[in-house]
């Protein structure tokens, strides 16, 4: 048995943060298990620019956000990265570690989940047609693309406007694919508008919003799809069909926190989210295991999750470190407009950020708070749901909370 | 002059193969497809029924239930899963309850253990069975399996025992002369056992017009992630119609849910597309279970079943040529059927025409190395003796390098994606293969030696490639 | 005229007007706005990524960046001859790997160290 003060589940973008936050605080012993047999995780196949400009002041692609910010833990003592190892079981907070040595059982005082998300499948969309060749995931295709050199299809059709998405049609084009179009269920679009233009619009590429894909069709490959428009209420408009030749459909329909591990811990999961429900040291329900980054809500920014992890491990610091006995639990308590709220609830002491998301597009609206001692408008200008939200709420604002505090968006 | 040419790999074909592959006899197995159980056998309810259900006095009757007493010993014997979990034939209405009654009677005459519950008792153990069901039929010797490692270990074993296998192999011509057959002009063999599922028809008419037509029906499916808790832990049947058996809910020997299938008549064999039925089966799964987490769904598929006109299995030597066997209209109970079928075809019509003997000395395969089923210690010591078994590629279900490099590095060992897939299940998971296809396309290509270019994902126009980044600039 | 800015994930809805000579920006939060809309109606910019092949015993490619963005108008003539290009192992973050690319002043940069 190998014992550590923290061990991270994950060395990607947060949990390289984690340790550089838990190590600033204090803890010199952290390992860190990673699945790849370099740090970086899915940072290092998304090599278009867009990431660092909050952390590092400057426009830099994925692999290069992960080494400048490997940099940054690179020399710090005491913290071990393990490669091509994976925790295949957590009990209590042993982990066991299936790597090329055997299995290794490491305990730790606590346990960080760094572990990202996974991409919805065609399965989990149920999409029906043929059983074809060429229905790829955006990030899977984006995968073969940029580490492996190759296109899964030279005609391609994209479901769904997540970033990845969106960021696929850029690459498959330059690298000399025909992009024929993007179709989105919802009637906004799911990526960030910058996506929009400089992935689709710089390429001549319609976007359907309203739209989504009926059925796909092909012996073999794939060789057309059936596209469909809906109408508000997301139901299919019978007779709206038209057939679109296509070698290829990716799918771009959403990201889910990779949380398999721990549902057997009991770790409680939030519904919305998909993630773990956690208070605003990230720690779960479960007494030291926390989590953060994508693995915990996904994010729209890599910049982001860093923030988040560095909070985390300093946090999961402080826990090894046994400070601080916490308050009375505050839930928030989600209204008109919030999907989702991170942390679920909190423990009054110091100010806190909550990160949300709104379920609709609003041009000009206000998060109202309000609780005990707490009546409060923020002021927010065209908020999508494909942008994390943050909103900071000072210690004295919370200080006479008893119990709950409400969140509604406002028009 | 080859003794036995078996056309088609589905599981009647491959059975049968193992079975001959004991005796002294040149064996050979004929696939059009690029793997073995390709067809119905790849893509079906994945289970062993009791018996209960065929109507007295078919073929269909006899071989489910002589089948259904051999699976035991021939999973143990081929090393593979079979897991004996029992089914619930659940009614809703009192006509329904009164079906059961029929059922119980065909039991009773068919020595089929079945015990009667009420619909609370079935409850107590279902907890997520419909409120509506009044009774439910426990029928304990129905058992889950994996049909297509069953049809898989057999060839495998058969290969061991000198049995061959053409992949890729379509039967286009059939020649009757003296005594042999010559297959497409240039294999010659004695006797020819037809066992092409949905093309069982085709071939029959390269020699003489078919007494049958084989007609497809196909099932939808979906599978439901085996995380969380499981939502029934028994096969759940509702109770039959005319039309066949309904729509089933199948815990799988790895625990996902299967719900389905539908039934419906298509007219191209080899459509396996997916489409209305699962709204069919949505519907019809409601009927007897409640909080179906379609939220956990992570696949759908669709298999085919091919019927044939006389609504029973054709089994049987050909009327007019001599040493020519159908093995056709294989539908449900198929799978069940299979072992019996085998050993009926194999001793009552092959082997009487042979005088051959059983071979001395005999292969027996080992079965795929499976790290989910060992202990912790047992893995740990697997992956010091080979470290391969410590590099995970498939998270969701937890497979290793080593098991992957084990399935393709055999005979009738996997060549594509999907290959690897059906035999240890990297890609089966609730990724569906996101994370680790692109690994498992390396490996491919690093230990079969297959270019880029050409790794399939199933079939063999069905390429990953289609062209290097910058080409067709 | 409205416009997205594409400098970062804000994604800044801007309008944009000639008034005479000169262009007015509204609805930037930053300088960068207000380049990125001028630039926009004279002379569109955009940053390029791709990767290229490399021999090295760990990866297949090398992800590279533009040094400063370029015409968008040339993005697929950059593409293009970036077709045959191959690189060797060592590779330094920042290294140049083709310099002056379509000698328009802008280099093409390793954006990941690759050392074997």
């Amino acid at each position: 048995m190998r014992k550590t003060d923290l061990l991270i589940i994950g060395g990607g973008s947060a949990g390289i943060a984690a340790a550089l936050g838990a190590h600033d605080n204090g803890i010199k012993d952290i390992i860190i298990v990673e699945r790849d047999f370099e740090y970086g995780g899915i940072l290092q196949q998304c090599i278009h620019n867009g990431f660092g400009l909050h952390t590092f002041k400057e426009e830099l692609s994925g692999p290069a956000y992960a080494e400048k910010y490997y940099a940054l833990i690179k020399d710090k003592e005491g913290i071990k990265f393990m490669y091509n190892a994976a925790v295949i079981e957590i009990k209590d907070k042993i982990a066991i570690v299936q790597c090329a040595e055997g299995l290794i059982n490491i305990e730790a005082k606590a346990i960080v989940l760094a572990t990202g998300c996974r991409e919805r499948p065609a399965g989990a969309i149920g999409l029906k047609g043929d059983r074809c060749e060429g229905v790829y995931t955006a990030g899977t295709a984006q995968r073969y693309l940029n580490k492996e050199g190759f296109l899964v299809g030279k005609k391609i059709f994209i479901l769904g406007s997540g970033d990845i998405g969106l960021i696929m049609a850029r690459r498959m084009t330059l690298e000399g694919a025909k992009v024929i179009g993007v179709a989105e269920l919802q009637p906004y679009s799911n990526g960030l508008a910058r996506n929009i233009k400089q992935c689709l619009e710089d390429f001549d590429i319609p976007l359907y919003l309203s739209h989504t894909v009926e059925s796909i069709h092909g012996k073999g490959r794939l060789q057309s799809i059936t596209l469909i428009s809906v109408d508000d209420k997301l139901q299919k408009i019978q007779g709206s069909e038209q057939e679109i030749e296509c070698d290829c459909l990716l799918l771009s329909i959403g990201l889910i926190p990779e949380n398999t591990l721990v549902e057997d811990l009991g770790v409680t999961l939030d519904k919305r989210t998909k993630g773990a429900v956690v208070d605003e040291t990230y720690m779960t329900s479960v007494d030291g295991i926390f989590a953060c980054g994508n693995a915990l809500h996904v994010h729209d920014l890599v910049d982001y999750v860093s923030i988040e992890a560095k909070k985390c491990g300093k946090a999961a610091a402080d826990y090894i470190k046994g400070n601080k006995s916490k308050t009375e639990k505050q839930i928030n308590v989600l209204g008109n407009g919030i999907s989702y709220m991170v942390p679920q609830y909190f423990h009054l002491g110091e100010g806190i950020e909550f990160s949300f998301r709104v379920n609709k597009v609003f041009k000009q609206c206000k998060i109202h708070v309000t609780g005990v001692g707490i009546d409060k408008y923020v002021n927010k200008l065209g908020i999508v749901p494909s942008e994390m939200q943050k909103v900071l709420i000072k210690k004295e604002e919370l200080a006479n909370l008893n119990g709950e505090l409400h969140w509604e968006v406002i028009e | 002059m080859i003794d036995v040419t078996i056309i088609g790999a589905g599981i009647c074909g491959t059975l049968i193969a193992h079975k001959l592959s004991k005796y002294n006899l040149s064996v050979l197995v004929l696939e059009k497809a690029n793997d073995v159980a390709s067809g119905a056998t790849g893509a079906n309810s994945a289970m062993v029924h009791s018996g209960h259900d065929p109507k007295p006095g078919t073929l269909k009757c006899k071989y489910n239930l002589l089948g259904n007493r051999m699976y035991k010993d021939v999973c143990a014997d081929l090393k593979v899963d079979y897991d004996p979990i029992g089914a619930y034939v659940v009614a809703t209405t009192l006509e329904e309850e009164q079906k059961l009654d029929e059922l119980i009677n065909q039991c009773i005459e068919r020595k089929v253990p079945y015990e009667l519950l009420t619909g609370d008792e079935a409850r107590n153990n279902e907890p997520n069975l419909s409120d509506d069901v009044t009774k439910a039929l426990s029928l304990p010797t129905t058992a889950v399996v994996t049909p297509w490692l069953v049809a898989m270990a057999a060839m495998e074993e058969s290969m061991l025992n000198d049995v061959e296998l053409k992949l890729n192999y379509e039967v286009k011509k059939i020649e009757r002369k003296d005594d042999y057959f010559i297959i497409n002009d240039e294999i010659e063999t004695k006797l020819i056992i037809n066992c092409a599922g949905s093309h069982c028809d085709d071939i029959t008419n390269m020699l003489r017009v078919s007494p049958y037509k084989v007609e497809t029906k196909k099932g939808e499916y979906y599978v439901i992630d085996h995380t969380g808790k499981q939502l029934v832990h028994h096969v759940i049947y509702p109770v039959p119609t005319a039309k066949g058996k309904g729509v089933l809910a199948v815990p799988t020997v790895h625990h996902n849910i299967l719900i389905g299938p539908n039934s419906d008549y298509i007219d191209d064999k080899d459509d396996v597309s997916t489409g209305s039925g699962l709204d069919y089966v949505k519907k019809e799964i409601a009927k007897t279970i409640k909080n179906v987490p379609f939220n956990k769904m992570i696949h759908t598929f669709a298999g085919n079943r091919p019927h044939i006109d006389l609504n029973d299995f054709y089994i049987q030597k050909d009327d007019e040529i001599e040493n020519f066997i159908h093995v056709a209209g294989i539908e449900s109970p198929g799978i069940s059927a299979a072992p019996a079928i085998a050993e009926d075809v194999v001793e009552t019509m092959v082997l009487p025409k042979f005088s051959t003997s059983i071979k001395q000395e005999y292969v027996k395969r080992k079965p795929y190395i499976n790290m989910k089923k060992m202990s912790n210690e047992e893995k740990d010591a697997l992956i010091k003796k080979d470290p391969d078994f410590g590099k995970l590629i498939c998270r969701c279900e937890k497979v290793s390098l080593g098991e992957i490099k084990d399935v393709i590095n055999r005979k009738c060992g996997a060549t594509t994606i999907k290959g690897v897939k059906m035999r240890c299940r990297p890609g089966m998971g609730r990724c569906q293969g996101g994370f680790c296809e692109p690994e498992v396309v390396k490996i491919i290509n690093k230990h079969l030696d297959q270019k880029i270019e050409d790794i399939k994902l199933d079939k063999n126009n069905s390429q990953i490639f289609c062209a290097y980044a910058k080409e067709d600039l | 005229m409205n416009l997205i800015c594409i400098n970062c994930p804000k994604g800044c809805r801007l309008t944009v007007n000639q008034v005479g000579e000169k262009i007015v920006v509204e609805g930037n939060s930053c300088s960068r706005g207000e380049t990125y809309a001028i630039n926009e109606l004279t002379n569109p910019l955009r940053t390029v990524t791709t990767t290229l092949e490399i021999e090295s015993k760990l990866y297949h490619r090398l992800p590279v960046i533009t040094s400063s963005p370029i015409p968008k108008a040339k993005m697929m003539e950059l593409m293009k001859i970036l077709k045959d290009v191959k690189v060797k192992v060592p590779i330094k973050m920042g290294d140049v790997i083709v310099k002056n690319i379509l000698d328009m002043n802008v280099d093409l940069i390793a954006s990941k160290s690759i050392n074997e």
